[in-house]
């Protein structure tokens, strides 16, 4: 089942609908760094909050798809981990260390507007434009 | 004294990524009839998730049972993952965090362990693995 993905401004929105198999997951990680490349995007937001699990394979991925991004100067948020899922990835012993989170997509967009006001230089020093005429 | 699991559930058939999914769904539903919270179904589907792709990675098929016990004061499900592949040479590395023969993060079976209230693991070189889930409505193990 293909994760749908909307651009919403200079982001693009991943809203997982249904569980995913491991297949699904890579299809989802190589959509979303070919598409970073074509078009103007300057992140992605992945909202996981109908997934009822988020086990190695999975968290595997994401780190993946966020460390992907970073290097092609794009920012990735994850929104959306349920309660019962972030207190069973403490548990396996898998965090998302490095990897933006947020409460669900709302909060996610939040960030995003704030950063994108953001034109001090401490905020281009912490995350680079990707194209020169912004 | 826990009662023993009376109640055995037809075994699932683990033989691709897909039954990794209905394994989780699987158990997930299992365990809410024995009026399992939220939060011990999603560690007990994150274990099994665990649990059945080690069968898919290293054996390539095998099966998964649910056994249930609901006769008692609380209830609790097992799960068997069984498979007959290439057995695991030293399991007490393999229950070690960050151990793994296939350069990934080795997490899959030291985490299902601490998901679950009881976990034993049984492998033969050449003959196959075995790995037995418990968990109890009422979790035995400290959180
Ligand atoms: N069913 C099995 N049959 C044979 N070997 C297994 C089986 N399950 C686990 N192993 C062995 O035990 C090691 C540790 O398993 P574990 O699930 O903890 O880590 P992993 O599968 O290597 O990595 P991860 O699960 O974090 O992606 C594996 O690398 C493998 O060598
Ligand atoms: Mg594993």
């Amino acid at each position: 089942m293909e994760v749908p993905i909307l651009k919403q401004g200079e982001y693009l929105i991943a809203s997982v609908q249904v569980a995913l198999s491991d297949q699904d997951l890579l299809a989802l990680q190589q959509r979303l760094s070919a598409l970073t490349g074509t078009q103007e995007v300057r992140g992605v937001v992945i909202d996981v909050t109908v997934l009822d699990v988020l086990d190695s394979y999975a968290v595997r991925i994401l780190r993946m798809i966020s460390e992907v991004l970073a290097l092609r100067g794009a920012r990735t948020i994850i929104a959306g981990i349920q309660p019962e899922v972030a207190l069973a990835m403490v548990r396996l012993g898998l965090g998302l260390e490095g990897v933006e989170t947020a409460l669900d997509l709302e909060d996610a967009m939040e960030k995003i507007a704030r950063r994108g006001k953001s034109r001090s230089p401490e905020g281009r020093s912490t995350w680079p434009p990707l194209s020169r005429n912004t | 004294m826990a009662a023993p699991f009376e109640k055995y559930l037809e075994p699932l058939a683990i033989e691709g990524e897909r039954d990794i999914v209905s394994a989780r769904e699987r158990v997930r539903d299992a365990a809410r009839g024995l009026g399992f919270s939220a939060v011990e179904l999603t560690l007990l589907a994150t274990a099994v998730s665990e649990i059945a792709r080690n069968i898919i990675e290293y054996a390539g098929h095998g099966t998964i049972s649910l056994r249930l016990s609901d006769s008692g004061r609380n209830p609790g499900i097992e799960v068997v993952a069984e498979d007959r592949g290439p057995g695991i040479e030293n399991i007490e590395l393999a229950l070690q965090d960050g151990y793994s023969t296939r350069r990934s993060l080795g997490m899959g079976l030291p985490g299902a362990r601490r998901l679950v209230d009881e976990f034993q693991i049984e492998s033969t070189v050449g003959k196959g693995t075995r790995v037995i889930l418990r968990k109890w409505k009422t979790s035995t193990k400290a959180a």
